[in-house]
This record gives structure tokens, C-alpha cells and sequence, in this order.
């Protein structure tokens, strides 16, 4: 047991802890803030993985944009708030006995396959090449592009369904 | 020093993230809320994406890169979604997705 296995223990309980609050509680402003512990808790396994920018990306963006969007949004439609209202529709069981088996199957499949053992070190240059992947013509230039015009194309489209008419 | 941690414990990790979020996207009557079960799904498939990349390929870029795809995807969905539940609250004064039955006949 290595401070390493203590980490991923921490992060990992973060992780799911936080989700498994998520699906149950009944408040939904409760319910998002502990989304945001989750989402924390998936930066600390992408530092462990030794990916820092992406832990890096991970804070900015869901936890500084998409969380403040998502509170934006229970702010505005007040009726969410109520404590009164039920937060699980009449087939929540069914998607339980269907979510159970489903998490048993994939974990059986992960763990019948014979994993390689972890390699080297990552290169001191990751984030270089990562950067210099994703605007190579040969490498991920034209997926990039894509990404970048569909964010374009959905933050107009998401201005024009939400303005006031 | 590489990771001590063996590969099966993140899948095993994320297999878990993505069955809670995909339980909470079929149990919930919120529409906000069910966009967060999607959001802790596609964090799962991020944490896939980025181990898979740490223990198969650490020398390459494409692991991370589509973890980043998937970031802009999500940040694209969670806007339209958003736009559409405040849309939908500022004509049928409701978030409860059973209540939006406009194209029922």
C-alpha cells in the first residue's frame, strides 16, 4: 500500500461518493454541488495518471464553467428548488436492477482480460506533443477544427433557443 | 517512477461512474438533474480515455486529445441543454420532464 493506492483510494471514493449523491438526492441544487466534489475528485485521478493539463482542463471547464452554468440554470427555473417534489420518476427501480448488472458485466469484462503492466514514465514533453498534435495537418488538425465549429455552432444555437422573444 | 496502480482499477473506477451517471439520466424526473447523470457518464469515458493513454500509449497525443473532444462536446451539450430547459420553463412553467408532453397526441 503506497501513498499512491492511498490517493487513488481518496479520489476514487471522491468520485463515486459524489456521484452516487448526485443521482439521490432529492434537491437538485444539493445534487450539483456534489457534482462539483465529483468532478474534483476526476481532476486528483487525472494528476495520478500524470496528465496535468487535462486535470488542469478539468477544473476550468466543468468545474468553473459547466457546474456555474448548471446552477445558473436551477437558479433561473426556481421550481426546482421545491423540497416537495419527487426526485425520481416511477421506473427507478427498473433502472436500478438494469444499472446493477450492467456495472457487474463490465467489471467482469475488465477484469477477464489480461491488462499490459504500466510503462515508463510519461515524456517530460507530453504537453507539447499534445499540443502539437492537435494542430498538425497529418495529425488532429481537422478534428480540432470540427470541435472548435461545433462549440461555435452550439453556443449560437444555445443563445437562440434561450433569448426572449 | 511509473504508476503503481494497475490499469483495471481506473476501468473498474469509471465502468461504476458511468453505470451511476446512466442510472441517474434513467431515474431522475429533473431535466437539469438528468443532465448531470450525462455529465458523470462522460466523465467515465474521460477517465477511460485518459488511462488508456497513460499505460498504452504515454509517448502519443491521441488518448489525450480526444478527452479533450470530449470536453468540448460536453461543454457544447450541456449548453444546448440548458438553453432548451429554459425555453422550455419560460413556455410550460416546468423542469419536470414528464409534464413536457407537447407532441403527445
Amino acid at each position: 500500500m503506497t501513498f499512491q493506492h492511498v490517493l487513488f483510494i481518496v479520489f476514487g471514493a471522491i468520485t463515486l461518493g459524489g456521484a452516487l449523491m448526485v443521482v439521490t438526492r432529492r434537491n437538485v441544487f444539493n445534487a450539483a454541488l456534489f457534482m462539483i466534489l465529483s468532478f474534483f475528485g476526476v481532476a486528483g485521478l487525472y494528476v495520478l495518471l500524470e496528465a496535468p493539463f487535462l486535470a488542469g482542463v478539468q477544473l476550468f471547464i466543468y468545474i468553473g464553467g459547466i457546474s456555474i452554468l448548471i446552477i445558473f440554470a436551477i437558479m433561473l427555473t426556481r421550481d426546482m428548488m421545491n423540497p416537495d417534489l419527487i426526485g425520481r420518476n416511477s421506473q427507478w427501480i427498473a433502472a436500478a436492477v438494469v444499472m446493477v448488472p450492467l456495472c457487474a458485466i463490465l467489471i467482469w469484462t475488465v477484469s477477464s482480460h489480461d491488462w499490459a503492466a504500466a510503462p515508463g514514465p510519461v515524456p517530460e514533453n507530453s504537453i507539447l506533443t499534445l499540443g502539437q498534435a492537435l494542430v498538425d495537418q497529418e495529425g488532429l488538425a481537422l478534428p480540432f477544427e470540427v470541435a472548435s465549429v461545433l462549440l461555435l455552432v452550439a453556443l449560437i444555437g444555445a443563445v437562440t433557443i434561450a433569448r426572449e422573444r | 517512477m511509473g504508476p503503481q496502480i494497475p490499469l483495471e482499477w481506473y476501468l473498474f473506477l469509471a465502468a461504476a461512474l458511468f453505470c451511476i451517471g446512466a442510472y441517474g439520466v434513467l431515474s431522475r424526473r429533473n431535466a437539469i438533474a438528468i443532465l448531470m447523470g450525462v455529465e458523470l457518464m462522460l466523465n467515465a469515458v474521460n477517465i477511460n480515455l485518459v488511462a488508456f493513454w497513460r499505460f498504452l500509449e504515454p509517448g502519443g497525443a491521441v488518448g489525450q486529445a480526444f478527452a479533450l473532444f470530449v470536453y468540448a462536446v460536453a461543454a457544447a451539450e450541456v449548453a444546448v441543454g440548458l438553453a432548451l430547459i429554459i425555453a422550455t420553463w419560460r413556455t410550460r412553467e416546468t423542469v419536470i420532464l414528464e409534464d413536457v408532453d407537447l407532441l403527445k397526441g
